[in-house]
């Protein structure tokens, strides 16, 4: 039987940005007009019957290999020493599209417990108008796990219907999942006065 | 699902001639029924429960952010404090994911020390779980009995780890030490005596009139719609789907230990209860099946046998006396004194890009100096390739899941926590509305709500 990935590849092919398997998980990256009719397809298509979404979430890839911890902070770096390199053989990952263009990316892990697969799918998402469609209509799991990317990232899920924050309270500013929050911002401190 | 129910307009059409009106009532944020903090806002139609809302992140503290912001290795205290009833599953669990990221292995007898120390967490997690929920319901004797067997867990737990609670045991590609000497033995006895307690707990529980009327039919789910919300772990094998990451797949030593996977059919709070207890139950059997296949690992001496003590060995290697050190194995001490010793190497991978060398290297040779130094330095440290993994492990509450991009830095460029009982918090509404008010605390009892893994 085809693997879901190859179902899911040959229903959307216009709409696959790309594809991968990184040890032994396979990723489709998927455009997001596609996301509500291929949230349908996974669900109720026999060979994929996902009934699960295990986790939905968000990655900022702003500083992606940027970042200062990328490399190691010595003028000349020294090079691993023959023992603690990685093994010649190790596979090698490519997110799939420009981190210029997509600055975020949903990523929904599926798992069905009829036929104990997984997948994922990752949506791209530019940083100019950052918003996917919701699938709380799909799988109700999705209806808190979007309110917390809402909350954290800042990213907006059209047709949900109840998008307010959940973890943070409403008058936070900002969403501190992003890159470019700072991790020792302060935000001024809320309740009554006493 | 009433969606935000606060909104909606109360008034009901009155009964005959008497006016009557939806009450709202504030259950939490700090309320002794709560556990730890979160708040219910309950819309009331006399005793009945007609709308919630259930509001979340009192303890929120950034933990994304932070494993964002620390190497690897550094997370590890982290992870200690998200289910913090069982913080070995956590601890694993993140481990886990970091070494398939790395595609390292560890060794097998660690794969076994890992089964049995998950399974020591889960049965404490499941103990105070019913225990609470018992005594919330009236049941205090149940609670005490059980309070008191997880003590004896906790003292397995720190004979281990050197802690009760805030353990940190787990290392990328290892852990932090050995079983201790007669850990086999007095587990068993330990064992037994909890078996015991589960039966007088039972006794006082299963059959009991009160009980029994608190807990069945209230808080039912149907299984269908408990896998739509994403819910997993006891929860939704009380709802009879017999879905379990350690039968569905298998990691650690799981695949080599016999075991099954209670269900229950209706899907309320009782049969969550009959679950949990029959789960307690099997984590015995695997912690007994796992202590008798646990493999020893390689043990080296030098030529005569001699081991030195290993504070002696470091003043000796300070000194400059390391001629033969190579060859010579220290027994450590795996207790927290210990800690500050060499690590047994057969509880650990050979695997040099993550595992700190055995003190005796790092003070005896240029190798292991230079291994540890690679691993400790700022702008060294742990790296994995760049890559993204999701790892699900079986936490006490259901999947616990960490999904890690890493951008080949030595740290996790997005680290994210799948909390168990995260969904099973969205779920709380549908759980609650048509119940009764007195409801509310058996069914939030079998949540088992924790709040630093929800929060995060």
């Amino acid at each position: 039987m085809a693997h879901p990935s190859e179902l899911l590849r040959q229903q959307f092919t216009a709409d696959v940005l790309a594809h991968h398997a990184y040890r032994g998980q396979p990723t489709v990256l998927l455009s997001r007009e596609a996301l509500p009719s291929a949230a349908r397809f996974l669900k109720d298509t026999p060979g994929l019957d996902f009934n699960v979404l295990m986790d939905l979430t968000a990655v900022d890839y702003l500083t992606f290999g940027k970042a200062q911890s990328s490399a190691p902070r010595l003028a000349t770096p020294s090079p691993l020493p023959y023992y603690m390199t990685p093994k010649a053989s190790a596979e090698t990952w490519e997110r799939g599209v420009s981190n210029d263009q997509y600055r975020f990316e949903v990523v929904y892990h599926f798992y069905s417990t009829a036929l104990n697969h997984r997948l994922r799918v990752k949506v791209p998402v530019a940083a100019a108008e950052p918003s996917v469609a919701s699938v709380t209509s799909v799988w109700a799991s999705a209806n808190w796990m979007e309110r917390e990317v809402w909350d954290l990232f800042g990213i907006m899920f059209q047709g949900h219907p109840d998008l307010r924050r959940l973890l943070l309270y409403e008058s936070f500013q900002g969403h501190p999942l992003r890159k470019d929050y700072p991790i020792y911002k302060r935000q001024p401190l809320i309740g009554p006065k006493n | 699902m009433a969606v935000a129910p606060v909104q909606r307009q109360a008034a009901s059409p009155a009964a005959g001639s008497i006016e009557t009106r939806h009450m709202f009532l504030n259950i939490g944020p700090s309320h002794p029924a709560m556990h730890g903090i979160v708040q219910l806002v309950t819309e009331l139609d006399g005793e009945r429960v007609v709308g919630a809302d259930v509001e979340i992140g009192y303890l929120h503290r950034c933990f994304e952010k932070h494993a964002e912001a620390s190497p690897y290795n550094n997370v590890i205290p982290y992870t200690d404090r998200l289910n913090y009833v069982s913080p070995l599953i956590n601890n694993f669990g993140f481990c886990l994911a970091v070494e398939r990221l790395m595609d390292i292995q560890v060794t097998e007898r660690c794969q076994y020390i890992r089964t049995i120390m998950s399974e020591v967490s889960r049965i404490t997690d499941h103990l105070t779980c019913v225990g609470a929920s018992a005594m919330e319901i009236g049941a205090f004797t149940v609670f005490l009995y059980m309070i008191k067997a997880r003590e004896w867990l906790n003292e397995l737990t720190e004979l281990v780890t050197g802690a009760r609670l805030t353990i940190s045991y787990g290392r990328v590609g290892g852990v932090k030490a050995d079983l201790p000497e007669g850990f086999a033995e007095r587990t068993r006895a330990r064992l037994e005596q909890i078996r015991g307690v589960l039966i007088e707990c039972d006794t006082l529980l299963t059959r009991n009139r009160i009980f029994m009327d608190r807990m069945q039919g209230t808080g039912s789910i149907s299984g269908e719609r408990a896998l739509s919300y994403g819910i997993t772990g006891p929860f939704l094998r009380g709802s009879g789907v017999a879905f379990d990451v350690r039968k569905a797949q298998p990691y650690f030593a799981y695949d080599k230990v016999a075991f099954d996977v209670p269900t229950g059919r209706q899907g309320d709070n009782y049969d969550r209860y009959l679950v949990r207890m029959e789960e307690m139950e099997q984590s015995m059997r695997i912690i007994e099946q796992a202590l008798a296949q646990i493999p020893d690992g390689p043990i080296n001496v030098d030529g005569e046998g001699k081991v030195l003590p290993a504070d002696v060995m470091v003043d000796e290697a300070k000194m400059g006396r390391v001629a033969g050190f190579k060859q010579v194995r220290v027994v450590a001490d795996p207790t927290l004194e210990g800690a500050t010793r060499g690590i047994r190497d057969d509880a650990v991978s050979p695997e040099r890009r993550a595992m700190l060398p055995v003190k005796e290297d790092t003070y005896g040779n240029i190798e292991g100096l230079m291994n540890h130094f690679k691993l400790i330095m700022l702008g060294h440290g742990i790296r994995a390739p760049k890559g993204e993994y999701y790892s699900a492990v079986e936490g006490a509450n259901g999947e616990l899941g960490f999904y890690i991009v890493s951008d080949g830095s030595d740290r996790g460029y997005r680290v994210r926590v799948r909390p168990p009982c995260f969904m099973i918090m969205a779920a709380l509404p549908e759980l609650i509305i048509g119940d009764q008010v007195a409801d509310i605390i058996p069914t939030f009892g079998s949540v088992n709500m924790i709040g630093g893994e929800l929060d995060r």
